[in-house]
């Protein structure tokens, strides 16, 4: 349950570019067409679920406060976390690199599908940020990493496939000509983005406050949840 | 200006207007969106970039004769890291409540295209000094629209600027609000941020006909 949770809160509730706008810059420069954005958006989903769960592995036995107690008693009090910035775009530079080579050498016609796309995905915000939002956001388990992870690249997948539809359509509309191209495709994604905000309630279900605040209020709410929710994870983390 | 020469004081001026990193190249659009709820988060993303992109490009600047070119990412991406981690800590020790608002996006520089951009597209290129004017040029260009865009939303979303009820206090009705005016509370969520960055290109490009895309 807490995986089905998980994985469909990540895919639209906390929808990497509707809600995060992370990995922007190749979601407008690579959505001129389906057929590459399909490539893109599947090479997003494979490296978020390698890097994920692999960052999220060095978080919980390297770098957070306390997480080299394994190493011996003496280590305990180490806390390398402000290292993490570091460590994990070393590690996602490696992995694609590394992906890139296996996929290479063991599937051609994958590689040249999927492989041009490889070395643009190390700058892409969308990978780091969803490293960054494992850490801050305190997944618990390997298995919940591995399913944000994947969930989020099929978010990400979802939002650049839908734009690239919507730019080939386009096409053949009479637009304002300084609208044109770039202009345009903001607005469509900012109106996008106002749909994905209505599966918000999807997981509240029929709670009546969700409902009744649309505005600041709204806001602040899911703030305070966060940080009750935080606040109640670690209660739990200390009682276990 | 004396201290520079045309040809430098352009490297500065460009990406102000004709050349802006976010409306015209559209690099770092993630973080431009995000953080710009609020005027002073806004300013604090701008500045961090500044520093990050005017110490980085002088960096790589400086090295780009010892780079070997197949591994120049990896190089990049550990120099921008390198600096990012140190902003990262200046802003936790100095402007604590700031940086949990900007949370992961502090972090996010280092995957800022612009960042990656300017080091590929100048600063490999050339020397130290129009390097350190390039970024600043660039990461002005950004912080200026960051800025715009915090302005409006901050403005129109809870009637503050920096915080600074500028137009009167809503519960106790004075100031505008007094002859009906409401806050406009979607200005502060996620989509109206790339609503408001794409009537800026609208703007920008209905009195600058030359940057239309056909």
């Amino acid at each position: 349950m807490e995986h089905i949770e998980l994985f469909f809160k990540s895919i639209f509730i906390d929808n990497m570019v509707f809600a995060t706008f992370l990995g922007m810059c190749s979601y407008l420069a690579v959505s001129k067409k389906v057929s590459t954005a399909v490539g893109l958006g599947a090479a997003v989903i494979f490296v978020l679920a390698i890097t994920v769960p692999l960052n999220w592995l060095l978080d919980q036995y390297l770098l957070q406060p306390g997480a080299l107690s394994w190493l011996g008693e003496e280590y305990a009090s180490y806390d390398l976390s402000f290292l993490s910035f570091i460590m994990f775009i070393a590690t996602i530079a490696t992995m694609v690199q590394l992906v890139e080579i296996v996929v290479e050498k063991f599937s051609p016609s994958l590689y040249n599908s999927l492989g041009i796309f490889l070395p643009l995905i190390a700058v892409n915000c969308a990978i780091l940020g969803g490293s960054l939002f494992m850490q801050s956001r305190e997944i618990a388990t390997l298995g919940l990493a591995t399913t944000y992870g994947v969930g989020s690249g099929i978010g990400w997948f979802l939002a650049i496939l839908a734009i690239a539809a919507i730019r080939e359509k386009i096409r053949y509309s009479n637009v304002p000509p300084a609208l044109r191209g770039l202009g345009i495709t903001f607005i469509i994604t900012g109106l996008m983005a106002i749909g994905f905000m209505s599966f918000g309630g999807m997981l509240t279900g029929g709670d009546d406050e969700a409902k009744e605040e649309v505005t600041t209020e709204t806001v602040k709410a899911e703030k305070n949840l966060e940080e009750t929710k935080a606040l109640a994870d670690n209660t739990i983390k200390v009682i276990e | 200006m004396g201290l520079l020469s045309k040809k430098d004081a352009k490297l500065i001026t460009d990406p102000l207007a004709d050349n802006n990193p976010i409306t015209i190249q559209v690099l770092g659009i993630c973080s431009a969106l995000a953080i710009t709820a609020e005027l002073k988060a806004s300013i604090v993303m701008a500045v961090s970039v500044m520093a990050v992109l005017g110490i980085g490009n002088v960096v790589i600047s400086l090295m780009r004769n010892i780079i070997p070119s197949k591994i120049r990412i990896i190089v990049q991406l550990v120099v921008v890291a390198a600096l990012v981690i140190i902003v990262d800590q200046v802003l936790k020790a100095f402007a604590y409540e700031l940086s949990k608002t900007l949370s992961v996006f502090v972090g996010l520089i280092i995957t800022n295209c612009i960042i990656m951009g300017r080091f590929e597209a100048f600063a490999l290129a050339n020397k130290p000094w129009q390097s350190f004017l390039d970024g600043i040029g660039n990461a002005a260009g950004y912080g200026l629209i960051l800025i715009i865009v915090g302005f409006f939303r901050e403005l129109l979303g809870s009637g503050t600027l920096l915080g600074f009820k500028v137009l009167g206090d809503p519960i106790e009705k004075t100031g505008l609000y007094a002859i009906g005016y409401e806050n406009n509370g979607f200005m502060l969520l996620s989509p109206m941020a790339l609503i408001v960055v794409g009537i800026i290109i609208w703007i920008q490009r209905s009195r600058n006909k030359a940057l239309i895309e056909d």
